[in-house]
């Protein structure tokens, strides 16, 4: 429980008096005052989310934008390359990827979207690290970029299969546009950065607004009967069937890219032998995992009965429980599957589909499954 | 003539005789959110009053229910195994968890009535 000062100094998104006249339950979330579900409830709005479309608040989480001194995006581009493994250089003007900050062990300091929106990259980082964030890109690429912090700015996600059709009749270019795609739009006349990704699985947008216009595009959206605002709790069972990671929880800075199952995140080109290997903090350790194999692997999980199998949960290989090998990170019920999901660490010779688990809860041992992910078929617009 | 009494942790017992039917609060519910799984104990069981006697679970969390009572479980409730929403849409009445026999009714003692249970939850 927060104590009542605690409370008092929640921040606010620019959305916060639209949660709350929709009913949302508020819930302390990463300093912010945020909607863990509005009326309809978890279920259904993950579920809506699913066949129709659901927008959420995401203004809690970071936008930088990274603006080289140079006025050339390649020269940030290059600059960022020093602090994550990814091919940053690569990422064409109008695209956009993911990518991690790496510490010097190899471990993940954040995970973020970088986006090349043609003079400068736009960065979209997690709520709870943005604060480090800012201070690690001051510290590491001032004498190359302007670090630019946007916290003047909303961030709304539209998911869902009625996404696309909701967001053209505000933004005539947004179907034109393909999973990954970002760049500034229009949306209902407001200049916008936009987006098609999401944290759902599903096709959809990502839009960051000017904070004074957030909550009439907000409105302009859930005007279309189609679109139901979606709270946390539901933001939360949505990635994790789409079998994506939540930082802090399934990578940390204990977790190399290898380690969580994220190779594909990792071009060629910062790998062994590619043509600008390494050069990342903690580049030693994770390209060592991609040589030569990691102890212990990210993985799904799928219970055999009901029962959800929730974060912190040990896990076994055999019934006897006497030696634990592994350790669920993510776990709860995934309403689209009508089943309990879950994803974890396990022993890289205990990772291979099909190997069968189990995990203590309640002092019983349950049976589960290592499962590919993602749980639910994503559906993204290629 | 059935009495229904509350505990501060949200569960309520419809008392005949001897014998408590146990379950959540309205309240509760409505707190938990959708619930999707439901473990009870096993029959013949002896609870100890204030023990994890049941689990209840909406898509986001696990909550414990509390024996109300010492006493040993004479029944449970499988169709709310079988339809946790059950719990959701019936908490008073379909949605009861399990019926206990009450070892010392001197335990009920400590509960509330329904004018005193609203007035905790208002």
């Amino acid at each position: 429980m927060l104590a009542r000062d605690d409370q008092d100094s929640l921040q606010r998104t620019p959305l916060h008096g639209l949660h709350v006249s929709l009913g949302g339950k508020m819930v302390p979330f990463a300093g912010y005052d945020m909607p863990v579900q509005y009326p309809a409830g978890v279920l259904k709005e993950h579920l809506h989310t699913r066949i129709r479309a659901g927008l959420f608040d995401v203004s809690h989480m970071g936008q930088i934008a990274l603006r080289p001194k140079s006025g050339k995006v390649e020269d940030a581009a290059r600059a960022l390359e020093r602090l994550v493994p990814q091919d940053i250089v690569a990422v064409a003007p109008g695209r956009q990827r993911y990518a991690q900050f790496t510490n010097a062990d190899g471990g993940i300091l954040d995970d973020l979207m970088v986006a090349n929106f043609g003079d400068h990259l736009f960065l979209v980082v997690n709520a709870a690290c943005k604060a480090e964030d800012e201070a690690h890109l001051l510290a590491h690429l001032s004498d190359d970029c302007i670090i630019d912090s946007l916290t003047e700015r909303a961030l709304i996600a539209l998911q869902g299969p009625k996404a696309e059709a909701v967001l053209a009749k505000l933004c005539a270019e947004s179907p034109g546009m393909k999973f990954m795609d970002a760049g500034p739009h229009k949306v209902n006349g407001i200049a916008c950065f936009v987006s098609r990704s999401g944290y759902t699985g599903e096709d959809g947008f990502e839009i960051s607004v000017p904070a004074a216009d957030a909550e009439r595009l907000a409105k302009a959206l859930l005007d279309n009967p189609d679109v139901l605002p979606i709270g946390l709790g539901a933001r939360d069972s949505l990635r994790l069937e789409a079998g994506l990671c939540l930082y802090g929880h399934d990578i940390d800075t204990d977790t190399t890219p290898v380690e969580a199952a994220l190779e594909w995140s990792v071009q060629k080109s910062r790998r062994t032998g590619g043509a600008r290997a390494g050069g990342f903090p903690g580049a030693e350790k994770i390209l060592a995992h991609f040589d030569h194999g990691t102890s212990r692997r990210r993985v799904g999980l799928r219970p055999e009965g009901r029962a959800p199998v929730r974060e912190g949960a040990l896990l076994f290989a055999d019934a006897t429980g006497d030696q634990p090998i592994g350790k669920v990170t993510s776990g709860g019920f995934g309403p689209s599957l009508n089943a309990p999901v879950a994803m974890g660490y396990v022993p890289t010779a205990l990772s291979a589909l099909d190997t069968k688990l189990f995990a203590e809860v309640r002092g019983q041992q349950l049976p589960l499954t290592v499962a590919a992910m993602p749980f639910v078929k994503n559906t993204y617009k290629r | 003539m059935t009495t229904t009494l509350y505990t501060s942790d949200h569960e309520w017992l419809a008392i005949d005789g001897d014998i408590a039917t146990v379950g959540i609060t309205d309240y509760a519910q409505s707190q938990l959110g959708d619930v999707v799984f439901v473990e009870l104990p096993k029959v013949g069981r002896a609870l100890k009053k204030a023990e994890a006697a049941a689990v209840v679970e909406s898509v986001k969390a696990a909550s414990d229910v509390y024996a109300p009572v010492t006493g040993e479980v004479l029944e449970v409730n499988e169709a709310v195994v079988a339809e946790p929403a059950l719990v959701n849409s019936d908490a008073g009445g379909k949605a009861w968890f399990f019926k206990i026999r009450i070892a010392d009714k001197s335990e009920l003692g400590g509960l509330m009535d329904e004018a005193a249970y609203k007035a905790h939850t208002a």
